[in-house]
């Protein structure tokens, strides 16, 4: 009963879908209104199922060494002169077809964007309510914590972690480990700004009505946060987590390509163009030239829908 | 002021000590430091010795106050990887990066500032379109991305450029040397320098863009025009002079952060200065060099923003007042 009683006035109401909601506000009209941004997000879509759907799509299994031939190593891309028409983008020096390779390291590159995404916005949001709801010391502590590393790039932080995990872990299980590795590192970069932007929502929040009752019903404080105070602030992580995907897409791709994140033998995006790029000179190009669009087109395409996201979600600026 | 300076000063302090125990953490608890030192056939007894030579059976906390003072005379001990003192390893490589870094913010400030007063005062103009889109995607590429790119475009097709090193150096005092003076280091210099200064470029070139738009809506700007000053005048003389407070700011503060993107750069262009150590460091699970940058480019921060900060407070009245009354 207490649930009900204590529903916050402007959380969902279940009597309207999903769709209904999406036709009623104007986000839908803001995002038809712009080429670009519906551009974008054709660009996003079609990556993003590209890699969902890798092992079905793929011509060949990059990672199984008895479809592999080292005799057709190097093939440039069946469309120039040279090409073998079995692959499409040309084979990498272990004759590994390069579109497969790629559309297996997109989804490893994505997979561990998201998770990162979403670990980081998990301890940001975590931390950013305890924050906001408790006031006092330990507010201070996590914010100055916060305040701490926000003077430190991202890609430092990540480097750094990655670094301490590298010298824990014993170097067999380096490359076992290297996704969790990678993770872990993006996400405990990137919590700080959601658990900036938490508080302040907190701060509002909890002086509420709705959390007053919540407290005069006897709720405990866990439950107050997460049933009641969390839908109430949960607007403004979407459009950060948007944002962070590319971000974090990007500090992946970057930790790949100077070595210390995932080895070749589980390549994403970052490794293939980091292997490519040893080959810029003997001028097999399409090795380095593939995996670095594929990297900018989606970098590109979730930057701009970001872009967009806050733009329409922003009050002020209608 | 004075009450100011002295809390900014006092918080700055505590923010290295914080970084100083969290290296110290590294040092002392990733890894054992005897095992790093020695080889698989030294005694038990050996190790022994060095882990009382080294002071590794004493108290964690005299442990940790050596660790600092130590950190503080920039004594970081041996590297695991080189057996070398850690100074010297970071000093030897530390002008190519301060050369790299310094150009890298010259041509961002010089390029981004007019870029961005152009976009705002024409901001209909085709050039206008042109550099907004390559902002987007100078904001939107990974910094190594546009360095592969160039080393294609102008080492690998056209041939002009050298696509790794610093070229020849001159020396300079006992241990500074220098590319500027050399006419293979100039050259060496151009793509690195591009490439690191890319992102910081239409960071400040948006900024002021922004700014820009902001300050020609303002009422100043119509009695200015009303007194009928030249436009040259109103645009350089009273509307960007508004605009680099924000701008000195950003400046200031992102060139902690060209230090440390220059890791990547360096290591597209095989540039031999301290980013490449600490990223070899990595690799090796090299502690001291890891633990020595991580106070090094944390103490470069802390000393920007400082400094960023006193700026502020000197330039700005408004904001001279608002920190007497709230303090922070």
């Amino acid at each position: 009963m207490s649930e009900i009683a204590a529903e916050p006035e402007g959380a969902s109401r279940p009597d309207r879908t999903f769709i209904a909601r999406l036709k009623d506000s104007d986000l839908l009209a803001s995002f038809l209104s712009s080429k670009v941004t519906v551009a974008a997000g054709a660009v996003t879509i079609i990556l993003f199922l590209a890699a969902l759907l890798a092992p079905w799509i793929a011509p060949t299994d990059p990672f199984n060494p008895a479809t592999n031939f080292l005799s057709d190593s190097l093939d440039p891309p069946s469309f120039i002169a040279g090409g073998d028409p079995r692959f499409l983008l040309g084979t990498d020096d272990q004759g590994r077809d390069m579109l497969s390779a790629i559309l297996y390291g997109l989804r490893v590159s994505l997979a561990i964007g998201f998770c990162g995404v979403a670990l980081g916005a998990a301890i940001g949001v975590g931390l950013g309510l305890i924050s906001g709801y408790a006031g006092g010391w330990t507010d201070s502590i996590i914010m100055r914590i916060a305040d701490v590393q926000l003077t430190f790039p991202a890609i430092l932080i990540a480097l750094l972690l990655d670094g301490v995990a590298h010298a824990m872990l014993k170097a067999q299980s380096r490359d076992e480990s290297a996704f969790a590795v990678l993770v872990v590192s993006i996400g405990l970069s990137f919590w700080v700004q959601y658990a900036r932007t938490v508080r302040a929502s907190t701060m509002v929040e909890k002086n509420r009505d709705y959390v007053l009752a919540a407290r005069l019903i006897g709720l405990t404080h866990a439950r107050i946060l997460i049933s009641h105070v969390l839908p109430n602030v949960m607007g403004p992580v979407m459009v950060i987590a948007t944002i962070n995907l590319a971000l974090a897409i990007i500090t992946e791709a970057t930790l790949s390509f100077l070595g210390v994140g995932l080895p070749p033998t589980e390549p994403s995006l970052g490794t293939l163009i980091r292997i490519g790029q040893n080959y810029l000179f003997s001028g097999e190009w399409w090795i380095v030239a593939f995996p670095s669009l594929t990297l900018a087109a989606l970098v590109l395409a979730v930057n701009l829908l970001g872009d967009w996201l806050r733009d329409a979600l922003n009050p002020r600026l209608k | 002021m004075i009450a100011f300076i002295l809390r900014r000063l006092l918080a700055s302090i505590g923010v290295l000590i914080a970084v100083g125990l969290i290296a110290f953490a590294m040092f002392r608890y990733v890894g054992d430091p005897v095992n790093q030192m020695v080889g698989i056939e030294t005694s038990v007894q050996e190790r022994e010795q060095l882990r009382h030579q080294l002071g590794l059976d004493q108290p964690t906390i005299i442990q940790a106050a050596r660790f600092l003072i130590n950190a503080a005379r920039f004594d970081f001990g041996v590297s695991y990887q080189f057996k070398q003192p850690v100074a010297d390893l970071i000093g030897a490589r530390m002008p190519a990066t301060l050369e790299l870094a310094l150009v890298a913010s010259i041509l961002s400030l010089a390029a981004g500032v007019p870029m961005g007063v152009f976009t705002a005062l024409h901001r209909d103009s085709a050039l206008a379109r042109l550099f907004q889109a390559l902002s987007l995607i100078g904001i939107s590429l990974p910094t190594f991305l546009i360095g592969i790119l160039l080393i294609y475009l102008f080492a690998v097709v056209l041939r002009w450029l050298p696509s790794f090193g610093r070229g020849d150096v001159v020396h300079i005092g006992s241990w500074w040397t220098t590319g500027l003076l050399t006419a293979s280091g100039l050259k060496s210099l151009i793509m690195p320098s591009i490439t690191l200064a890319l992102f910081q470029m239409t960071l400040i070139m948006r900024l002021v863009r922004a700014e820009m738009l902001e300050v020609m809506r303002s009422e100043y700007i119509r009695f200015a025009r009303a007194r009928g000053l030249s436009e040259r005048a109103i645009h350089f003389h009273h509307a960007l002079k508004n605009t680099l407070v924000p701008v000195i700011t950003v400046v200031g503060l992102q060139l902690g952060s060209i230090l440390a993107f220059s890791i990547i750069t360096e290591t597209v262009f095989a540039w031999p200065g301290m980013g490449q150590l600490f990223l070899q460091s990595i690799q090796n699970a090299d502690i001291p060099i890891m633990a020595a940058y991580l106070l090094l480019i944390a103490s470069l921060f802390v000393v920007i923003n400082l400094i960023v900060d006193l700026i502020y407070a000197a330039v700005d009245p408004r904001l001279r007042i608002q920190l007497h009354r709230a303090p922070v």
